[in-house]
């Protein structure tokens, strides 16, 4: 086991976390919307990755996370607020991953989706007829370089934990599941345990991260918390990248959030077209992501 | 008699899901496509509709002639220039399922581009057959019966089309094994080029019908698509009998919770029922488990 | 590493300290907006704010521009689209400016968007004119962020002027005690009919049916088959577009009549007349206008001319006319000083297409909030304090077949 890989990463850390001394709101802004799809696409692949299992309930454990902040931020000192936020959402995983996990492919795929906007529905039906408000409003006195120093601490926490899980025993058991389904359990391996631990472990992330962004808003109705969007552009994210590689996501991130700033700055009515254009010219020239890219240049 | 209205206005509800989810069938069972844009091609045939109907004066049943030859061409253009290549890239089905994940989210943007700038983002919305008739003395609006009727039949059509014919048994052959089913002569790439386009006609013919009655808008696409996916989902992945059975279960589901409960919970109560079927059946009503 | 830090940072407080100073040599007047294009928020914004901000910005440049001081400066716009999600929202308008350096911004589409983006809008001291949201909150927001205007006011306001005219016509007996009201699951929704639950039965009226639906429901059969069998006097419903056309389709399917029928967004649209034609006769809904305005008359005209359709009656012309206080605003002052025209903004009257607008609480003082199709125009009739204000046409004529 090496360590190596931790020095250059924690200068890397260390140069980012200097940003708002410097950046202008904007820069700032496109740099926490990275850090936000680089958490949640990271937590998703360390999942995902591994089992092949599609997920859609990213928004579930963001809107969850989100809404604890909603709800308790204003009443309750910060720290323990996301705890709370990332203890609602861990136990949430757990429930929904002991459930689900013998679903396979495409129909785990729509019950993680029909999962988030269940959620989203109850939401609204308890703000509906229990507190006869939708919306709520975040007034939590936290400023935009706060929230990025935040959220840069937890990206680091994630790609930490996909780090040591990646070497772990966890880890291991994880790429034989990913391999052979079959054989994991022969090889003394309770697949449902370690993929229950890794949904809880990847839902408690993306939970922390809706409780992050969320005063950024100062406005949370259900739509907007568990807006679907989120998780099939997480989903997307992840795919393009890699998931395959814990630096995967990160590699499908960068791109497309810029890709998308800058279609959207330059072509704001024809927006949907030229992204769609490229998109399709992207699959078609990147099939395995672009850790697959990479990683075959490097073995070239 | 209340329930007698309920049923009605369930059933005719639970025929819209099932039209609406028919095509994606095909398209994920047989042709192995997960289309994301599915929906896009729904408010595009709406579109044409309103177009024939406002602009042209066909009305929309007649439309349905000219949208449906159109939409089966345009899909089987786009499974062959566009997907054929993942088809054949793919090493396995996971893979696929992944590139046509990508794939068609790009096609969704592109259509919904071009509707957006074809057509704005505006609500449109039109008023066809909007007449009441009484069936069993609970009213209903003509459009929507005429819905479940092309439900009715383009369901049981295809069902005896999948099950009497030999073109629908090869499709179901490369639905249940494409390997198995090349070693019997069957060019599985024809039968899935057929699928696709036979699903991409089937949702167009859907959103010529349902353009008579619900407000549509260029953005609002992926709402069909998520809404045919569960019924596919739920009914089991390629079988028409169950994409019938789970729109009306849902339909019905829906309408009894809003005359009996309450109308807030409907789409609670839909997820509810379909997280349910699923945990009780991890394929779905008729699906075969996956392994 | 230091020196080179605290260098740049040098360099890049005197670059924010030039441009604090107010350009000399400026040639055109830089206006940014995000907007939603598409998504959800698509619907609405292409219908009341896309083609208003447009239709402004080419009338002020056609005149040679906006007035500066004794020049006039062309606009220049900076767009971009939020896809109905507060979070790009938040991030374009940080990009307008930060980035675009624009001079001034006009406000995105929806409630939550508009609050999502409030803070950065505070922080920045840009006038953020608010004209596609209804928060029960308005006043106190207003308070809290001084540069932010809500010019759709208070979800309250909209249901009290709703009981002024039941009460009315209950005063004349004309209607009964019974009102079904139901709402969409959403912001709006949900804001109005808990504004309106108190305020009916305050005022004496009964609650026969009072629910709430899903976003995005579309099938309005079970619901207007119990309404019906609750057999109200009155039925309210706080709808959005769609689902204001379903209520009303299957209402008429039905042939539910109630004496009054009100419904929320949308009902204002052209679409609903041109769906429902004769049949809108007497239907009542959220906005508004006073029709007889040459002021609007000519708005409408010129409207229908640039966008080839007619403008709602609720939100579009309260949009021009915010965006005629704006530059009636800017002009005042003289010069790009966004803090003077805040100020300016919340302090001045203004005459607009819509009459003389004065803001109090950072809230017009003078909204319709219930308005009637009558003989194929759509007037304000409430609050009936309003200049203009016509009287209810009572009762709706029953549904005829189309």
């Amino acid at each position: 086991m090496t360590f190596l890989p931790l020095i250059p990463a924690t200068l890397l850390v260390a140069a980012l976390a200097t940003l708002p001394l410097y950046a202008d709101g904007y820069c700032l802004s496109l740099s926490l919307s990275l850090l936000n799809y680089t958490v949640l696409a990271t937590a998703w692949a360390m999942f995902s990755g591994p089992t092949r299992y599609v997920s859609l309930a990213t928004v579930a454990f963001f809107g969850i996370g989100a809404y604890s902040v909603a709800v308790l931020g204003e009443v309750l000192p910060w720290p323990l607020v996301l705890l709370i936020a990332a203890a609602v959402g861990g136990a949430v995983a757990l429930l929904v991953g002991l459930s689900t996990l013998r679903l396979s492919g495409v129909y785990f795929v729509v019950f993680t989706f029909g999962l988030a906007e269940l959620i989203r529905q109850l939401v609204t039906w308890y703000e509906v007829n229990v507190t006869r408000a939708l919306g709520r409003y975040v007034f939590v006195d936290v400023t935009q370089a706060q929230i990025y120093w935040q959220m840069l601490a937890l990206a680091t926490l994630v790609f930490l934990t996909g780090w040591l899980v990646g070497r772990s025993r966890l880890g291991f058991a994880l790429r034989i599941i990913g391999d052979d389904e079959t054989v994991a359990p022969h090889v003394g391996i309770d697949i449902t345990i370690v993929k229950v631990a890794l949904f809880a472990l990847s839902a408690v992330f993306m939970t922390l991260a809706g409780a992050i962004m969320a005063p950024r808003w100062t406005y949370i109705d259900p739509a907007i918390a568990f807006n679907p969007m989120v998780s099939f552009q997480v989903l997307i994210m992840a795919l393009l990248g890699g998931a395959g590689r814990l630096y995967g996501p990160l590699l499908g991130v960068i791109p497309l959030t810029l890709l998308f700033e800058f279609l959207i700055a330059r072509f704001p009515n024809h927006f949907s077209i030229i992204l769609g254009l490229v998109f399709l010219v992207i699959v078609y020239l990147v099939p395995n992501g672009v850790a697959g890219l990479t990683a075959r240049r490097a073995a070239r | 008699m209340i329930l007698i209205d309920a049923l009605l206005s369930g059933v005719t509800l639970g025929g819209m899901y099932a039209l609406i989810a028919m095509g994606l069938t095909l398209q994920y069972g047989v042709a192995r496509i997960m289309n994301l844009s599915y929906g896009e091609f729904l408010i595009a045939a709406a579109f044409l509709a309103f177009w024939f109907f406002t602009g042209l004066g066909v009305n929309p049943p007649a439309g349905l002639l000219l949208v449906v030859p159109l939409a089966f061409l345009v899909n089987w253009a786009i499974y062959r220039a566009l997907l054929t290549w993942l088809v054949a890239r793919a090493k396995t089905r996971a893979a696929l399922e992944v590139d046509s994940i990508l794939a068609t989210f790009g096609l969704l943007f592109v259509i919904q581009g071009i509707a957006l700038v074809a057509f704005g983002g505006a609500y449109y919305s039109y008023s066809y057959l909007a007449v009441p008739v009484s069936v069993l003395g609970s009213t209903i609006a003509a459009n929507r019966l005429v819905a479940l009727a092309a439900a009715a039949v383009i369901g049981g059509g295809l069902y005896l089309v999948m099950t009497r014919t030999r073109l629908g048994t090869a499709l179901r052959a490369v639905a249940v094994d494409p390997v198995a089913a090349q070693l019997v002569a069957i060019d599985i790439r024809a039968a899935a080029a057929f699928a696709f386009a036979l699903g991409g006609g089937l949702v167009a013919a859907g959103g010529v019908l349902v353009s008579m009655f619900l407000t549509f808008s260029a953005t609002m696409g992926v709402l069909f698509t998520m809404k045919a996916l569960i019924v596919v989902i739920m009914g089991g992945v390629g079988n028409l009998m169950g994409c019938l059975v789970a729109g009306l279960l849902l339909g019905l589901a829906e309408t009894l919770v809003s005359r009996f409960v309450d109308p807030g919970l409907t789409l609670a109560a839909t997820f509810t029922l379909f997280l349910g079927i699923l945990l009780w059946r991890p394929a779905g009503l008729f699906g075969k488990a996956a392994r | 590493m230091k020196h080179g830090l605290t260098g740049l940072l040098a360099g890049l407080l005197a670059g924010a300290a030039l441009t604090a100073l107010p350009a000399l040599a400026q040639e055109s007047v830089k206006i940014g907006w995000a907007i939603s294009k598409t998504g959800p928020n698509a619907g609405g914004a292409t219908i009341s704010l896309i083609p208003n901000y447009e239709m402004w910005v080419k009338e002020i440049n056609a005149a040679g521009g906006l007035k500066l001081g004794d020049k006039r400066l062309p606009i220049t716009v900076v767009e971009y689209d939020d896809r109905s999600s507060s979070e790009e929202a938040v991030r374009a308008v940080e990009r307008l400016i930060n980035q675009d350096k624009v001079d001034f911004l006009l406000a995105p589409w929806g409630t939550g968007v508009n609050l999502a983006v409030g803070p950065v809008f505070a922080k920045a001291g840009y006038p953020q004119l608010a004209t596609t949201a209804v928060n029960e909150r308005a006043v106190e927001l207003g308070k809290r962020w001084p540069n932010s205007f809500w010019f759709l006011g208070q979800g309250s306001a909209g249901a009290g002027a709703l009981v002024e005219v039941l009460t009315n016509l209950r005063k004349d007996g004309k209607i009964g005690n019974t009102v079904a009201m139901v709402s969409v699951a959403d912001g709006f929704g949900i804001d109005l009919s808990s504004a309106g639950r108190p305020l009916i039965e305050k005022a004496g009226f009964k609650l026969v049916y009072d629910k709430s639906y899903p976003v995005g429901t579309q099938d309005m059969a079970p619901i207007v088959t119990e309404v019906q069998r609750a057999n109200p006097d009155v039925f309210v419903a706080f709808s959005y577009p769609p689902d204001t056309l379903g209520l009303t389709e299957q209402s008429r399917l039905l042939g539910f009549n109630p004496k009054v029928f009100y419904t929320g967004v949308g009902t204002a649209f052209p679409l609903y007349k041109q769906r429902f034609g004769a049949n809108a006769q007497g239907v009542m809904g959220i906005g508004g206008w006073d029709a007889s305005r040459p002021e609007l008359q000519d708005y409408f005209k010129r409207h229908v001319a640039f966008a080839n359709r007619e403008p709602d009656r609720w939100a579009s012309p309260i949009t021009y006319a915010a965006l005629q206080m704006l530059q009636q605003a800017i002009e005042r002052v003289g010069r790009v000083d966004r803090a003077a025209v805040v100020k300016e903004l919340q302090t001045g009257s203004f005459e607009t297409i819509v009459g003389t607008m004065k803001m109090k609480d950072n809230i017009p003082t003078n909204l319709w909030w219930v308005g009637q199709w009558q003989d194929g125009e759509f007037y304000g009739i409430a609050p009936t304090t309003n200049q203009g204000a016509r009287a209810p046409l009572f009762p709706k004529p029953a549904w005829v077949a189309q």
